[in-house]
């Protein structure tokens, strides 16, 4: 707090703020926090309770203070004042960053020769975050349409690749471009009635189609196995396995080439095969949002009755993002599998519709790269700071809650270069 | 009409009443500010394990009738459940009146983690449950078979429609009420004529949660079990209710509701129980596609 302000300022007001947040969250947290059922009885835990309260007081009282202040009034004007959406830079504006993509790149090459089978490991899970943040980006940032069963789509690539190697004896190269496709399909299907209906049906409607993919696949037992889950193939090189010895007599990998054998080779594969895909898909999208129906996924999130107006069809320009957003996680859903080497429904519960929402968000709805560094750091992060594992779900949603109220569009906002007037053409 | 039929349209009924007390949480945060209040499931969680906290505290005390057993833990219940709704709407929802359509939403799934996983670290993972208070059963015979109505399944029945009686008497007979129903029909009109709509909107959640918890306690008292993970496969059936009957509409959650029970209670006792849930949200699924606007809403026009 700075010091001058203080003589000026009113304390009353604080304290009085503090004790009434302290009153409230004494009845709110004390019965479920202070008594914890054991059984039919019940153990008391007061110093939890006391704990809380404190915390709760206290950060009532300095945010009061705060924002009594002269500062906090001038903070509290500045985030009212925030609503505008797309940054427009200047045409010939060049960013200070534009080292990092090339450096990032370069990283990415490099890093795989140094890395421990773990690290390359968690970087995989990583990408394949990735990978399904930047298809619910589509979805969710740039269409504005919240898909809370995003997860069902994730579960199509990866039970199409296990369904599909078990029944039809299709590999990993066969579903990649299979399942991008049926979960578009699945996609279509959903969203076609769904998305000529008020925006807000279509969250209830996708979180109830997760649900519903989720419960068919755990309790279909004689074709998914159920709980059990089942087994998936491992991905090939040109036909070429990479286990230590090759089923049905062919030639596994290490041998083809007379190299050692190295279980980490296989990881190796997809992580080469995941960052190809991913950097296409980055390059995709970045051409998608200068195209026409990029600007009208944008125009449509922005006002959806002035497009109407102008002509636009909305049921197909939603439908679009909604299908290239499902076929994403398709395609996700396949490495997932292949990663893993086995699926089982556990993997597709709604947590994971919410992680990726999270990484969308605190991205920034919209932003490409604010998506792809949040995607790490929501999935990485978690992997080195085990010991915070109990508590993850719980950041999650306090991070969502905050960023709504402090950043509505994301960490890294959007910004997008204007046009230049041509020479010799009247503005 | 055979036993089984008529023993599912009871058990049905009973479930369908309070699917109807928590759809009303959805049906009137949606009538009034025209968003779906996502974290109202994990309310109705919160509620059942408050519900088992006021029991085992009255017990504790040395509690031993009945109707006082209840009526006191029903009142610390919805007590502290209605403050729940209340720091919700202030801490989640009220900071983001003006922001994008999306923000209310994506704050509500927050919430709605940051309570199951709250409740988890709290209270542990494992399932809870309460002794039964109320034992025996009314047994009719029907045909072959016979049919038994719980003392339970009558109380829940009862209690359910009282619940949704005094709610119908405060929004039509009481000036909190009148407050409700014209900030629902305009809420710039309502605020120029000297309502302080942000009250009102307090006291839409505050009730809202207060259906919510007469559910937990009903539900709790039938099932007698719960867990941290309970509130979100009830809270997307409730809002199938609210959908069913007209979302906006309170008559409409309570028939809705009502509906979705039975439906699902016949659809367990002669199909399959493993797939009631898929049943249901393939309900609601079809419901948006072929009736959006539900049974008794009226059909949604935007204005410019």
């Amino acid at each position: 707090m700075n010091m001058p302000e203080r003589s000026s300022l009113d304390i009353r007001q604080p304290l009085l703020d503090s004790v009434l947040a302290g009153l409230v969250a004494l009845v709110v947290f004390g019965p479920i926090v202070g008594v914890v059922l054991d059984g039919y009885g019940f153990n008391l835990q007061p110093a939890r309770v006391a704990w809380i309260v404190g915390t709760v007081m206290l950060g009532r009282f300095l945010l009061s203070l705060f924002l009594h202040s002269a500062s906090g009034r001038g903070w509290m004007q500045r985030f009212e004042g925030s609503g505008a959406g797309v940054q427009v830079l200047a045409p010939d504006y060049r960013s200070h960053l534009r080292w990092i993509v090339p450096l990032v790149l370069l990283a990415a090459l490099i890093f795989p020769f140094f890395a421990s089978k773990y690290l390359l490991t968690v970087i995989i899970l990583g990408l394949i975050y990735v990978l399904l943040g930047l298809g619910l980006n589509i979805v969710v940032g740039l269409a504005g349409l919240l898909d809370l069963g995003y997860v069902a789509f994730y579960a199509i690539g990866a039970y199409g690749l296990a369904l599909g190697y078990e029944y039809l004896g299709l590999g990993f190269w066969s579903v990649l471009p299979l399942a991008a496709l049926a979960a578009a399909l699945a996609g279509a299907l959903l969203g076609f009635p769904v998305l000529r209906m008020h925006g807000d049906y279509l969250a209830i409607v996708t979180l109830g189609f997760g649900e519903i993919i989720r419960l068919v696949l755990n309790n279909w037992l004689s074709l998914t196995g159920g709980p059990n889950g089942m087994s998936v193939p491992a991905p090939t090189f040109l036909g070429l396995e990479f286990g230590r010895r090759a089923k049905d007599g062919g030639v596994p990998f290490h041998e083809f080439f007379g190299i050692a054998y190295d279980p980490n080779v296989k990881f190796l594969f997809i992580y080469a095969v995941l960052l190809l895909t991913v950097l296409l898909v980055l390059y995709v999208k970045g051409r998608l949002i200068r195209m026409p129906i990029g600007r009208a996924w944008e125009a449509l999130r922005e006002d959806e009755i002035a497009c109407r107006a102008m002509g636009l069809n909305h049921v197909l320009v939603k439908l679009s993002a909604f299908m290239l957003g499902a076929s994403t996680a398709g395609l996700a859903g396949v490495f997932f599998a292949s990663y893993q080497g086995f699926v089982n429904p556990t993997s597709f519960t709604f947590f994971e519709s919410a992680l990726i929402l999270a990484i969308v968000v605190l991205g920034g709805m919209g932003s490409t790269l604010g998506v792809v560094l949040a995607a790490f750091v929501l999935t990485v992060a978690p992997e080195l700071l085990r010991s915070f594992a109990d508590y993850r779900v719980l950041l999650f949603g306090m991070l969502m809650v905050l960023m709504m109220i402090w950043r509505p569009r994301g960490l890294i906002r959007i910004s997008r270069r204007g046009f230049a007037q041509r020479p010799g053409v009247a503005p | 009409m055979d036993g089984i039929f008529l023993q599912q349209l009871i058990n049905g009924l009973t479930l369908g009443s309070v699917y109807g007390l928590i759809a009303i949480g959805y049906t009137m945060v949606y009538g009034i500010i025209g968003m779906i209040n996502f974290a109202h499931g994990e309310v109705y969680m919160i509620s059942a394990y408050l519900s088992a906290i006021g029991l085992a505290l009255l017990a504790f005390f040395g509690l031993e009738s009945f109707p006082l057993l209840i009526f006191g833990t029903l009142l610390f219940t919805v007590c502290v459940t209605g403050l729940y709704g209340w720091t919700i709407e202030r801490i989640a929802y009220r900071p983001l009146r003006n922001s994008t359509r999306l923000a209310p939403l994506i704050s509500a799934i927050g919430i709605s983690l940051i309570l199951q996983n709250y409740v988890q670290l709290s209270q542990g993972a494992r399932q809870q449950g309460i002794p039964t208070l109320l034992d025996g059963a009314f047994r009719f015979h029907v045909g072959e078979g016979f049919l038994q109505i719980s003392y339970t399944k009558v109380f829940i029945l009862v209690a359910a429609f009282a619940g949704m009686a005094a709610l119908t008497w405060v929004i039509h007979c009481t000036r909190l009420g009148r407050m409700c129903r014209a900030t629902q029909q305009d809420r710039k009109m309502a605020q120029i004529l000297g309502i302080d709509t942000d009250r009102v909107i307090s006291w839409v959640f505050v009730i809202g949660a207060a259906m919510a918890a007469l559910a937990g306690l009903l539900i709790t008292l039938n099932y007698g079990t719960f867990d941290f993970y309970a509130g979100f496969v009830i809270g997307i059936k409730a809002f199938t209710a609210a959908v069913l009957g007209g979302i906006g509409s309170l008559p409409g959650a309570m028939l809705g509701g009502l509906i979705l029970g039975v439906a699902e209670a016949q659809f367990s006792g002669m199909v399959n129980t493993d797939y009631k849930d898929v049943f249901s949200f393939s309900l609601l699924v079809l419901i948006l596609i072929f009736r959006p606007q539900g049974l008794l809403g009226r059909p949604q026009v935007t204005k410019v």
